[in-house]
């Protein structure tokens, strides 16, 4: 045994009580980097109107954020969205679909959801900062292998059902949002649009078409687009602006 | 061969009888027709009235989803669905399963006994 109290230092006083070092705590999540989400309507669109503009689209944006949440989602994540119908029973309209589509920029943005009601697949065009919107629920948050799934349309409608009363599909805050690498298998041709060929750029559909087709196809390739260096447009600086601005306003 | 996309109905487009009515749900050699648009522009949209060829008779319609997409926040089918009705306005059918878009109940005093046999409303 050896206490503190006897310890004696090398000048001949007993030694100061040297507390023992507090254990250092390593919390991982915060240590991992926060991940950042703006949503696609905030980036402005390549061109020459005056920045001005977008700021203050943003203002109201980010004003309408503050009043009612809008959540992340991505092309290929299945909403349930309620919007205020003065047709409608009880006033409001509950529609579930697969999100299909995101388009337009600022106060204008839309999301197309899908789904397949009674043997008939029904699209509905929402405007994200609608005031007609009284509730956005995200039921299955994931991705997919293309930015516009489009070709739901020309697939088999199985790919397209969603229960009207789906639950939602629980996941951690820290997790990356799952990518669903599914293959669509599609209905015999006409389709409504040639998806076999380069423009689309479809890597979700399994296509069960003769090699001599798919090589047809490939005759429209336009392997020089992505080297053309005036159709560029590099968002990375922009969206840091803007996500700093965001952030700061949504968190006051 | 089946003519490319085109959305809203106007004469000589092919429609999909949603009803249970025996006229719409037999089957036959050619598709049902629209061959005249109750309009001033002779292009129909949802809550329009049509003339359909069916089974060589003409009986009129009614518009309840077409393929062109409308107004943000109104539904869009993924084909071109009609009821069938008389000239007063009473429809044939008794049962309409197919979703029907909330739009309708607008009028709802032409349509009211249409929108009293639909099942579904989107």
């Amino acid at each position: 045994f050896s206490f503190s109290g006897s310890r004696i230092d090398s000048d001949g006083k007993p030694a100061k009580f040297q507390p023992p070092p507090k254990p250092v705590i390593i919390d991982k999540q915060k240590q991992r980097e926060e991940r950042r989400f703006l949503s696609p309507e905030f980036i402005p669109p390549r061109g020459r109107t005056d920045p001005l503009k977008f700021y203050i689209e943003r203002k109201d944006m980010i004003q309408r954020r503050k009043v009612f949440n809008i959540p992340e989602f991505y092309v290929g994540s299945v909403l349930a969205v309620t919007t205020a119908d003065p047709y409608a029973s009880e006033k409001s309209n509950r529609f579930v679909g697969i999100c299909i589509q995101r388009g337009g920029k600022g106060l204008g943005a839309t999301f197309v959801l899908r789904n397949v009601i009674e043997d008939q697949g029904v699209e509905i065009c929402y405007e994200l900062y609608s005031p007609r919107i009284q509730a956005i629920e995200v039921l299955k948050l994931e991705k997919r292998l293309d930015d516009n799934l489009m070709y739901l349309r020309d697939a088999l409608p199985e790919y397209s059902t969603f229960d009207m009363n789906m639950k939602p599909v629980s996941r951690l805050d820290s997790e990356e949002i799952p990518v669903n690498k599914l293959q669509v298998r599609m209905k015999p041709k006409p389709w409504s649009k040639r998806w076999e060929r380069p423009k689309y750029n479809i890597k979700g559909i399994k296509f069960e078409l003769p090699e001599k087709k798919m090589k047809e196809a490939q005759k429209w390739s336009q392997p020089w687009l992505e080297f053309d260096m005036l159709r560029e447009y590099d968002t990375s600086k922009i969206e840091e602006k803007i996500w700093k601005e965001v952030s700061e306003a949504l968190q006051k | 061969s089946i003519t490319g996309a085109c959305r809203a109905i106007q004469k000589l487009t092919r429609v999909r009888v949603v009803d249970n009515s025996a006229l719409g749900n037999t089957p036959y050699h050619r598709p049902p027709k629209c061959i005249h648009v109750y309009n001033k522009t002779g292009v129909g949209k949802v809550g329009d009235t049509i003339l359909l060829a069916i089974k060589g008779e003409k009986k009129k319609a009614l518009i309840v989803g077409h393929k062109m997409p409308g107004p943000t926040m109104t539904p869009r089918f993924d084909s071109n669905n009609v009821v069938l009705i008389e000239d007063n306005g009473n429809p044939i059918g008794t049962r309409i399963k197919t979703p029907i878009p909330y739009i309708l109940r607008r009028r709802e005093g032409e349509f009211s006994k249409v929108l009293a046999i639909a099942r579904n409303f989107v």
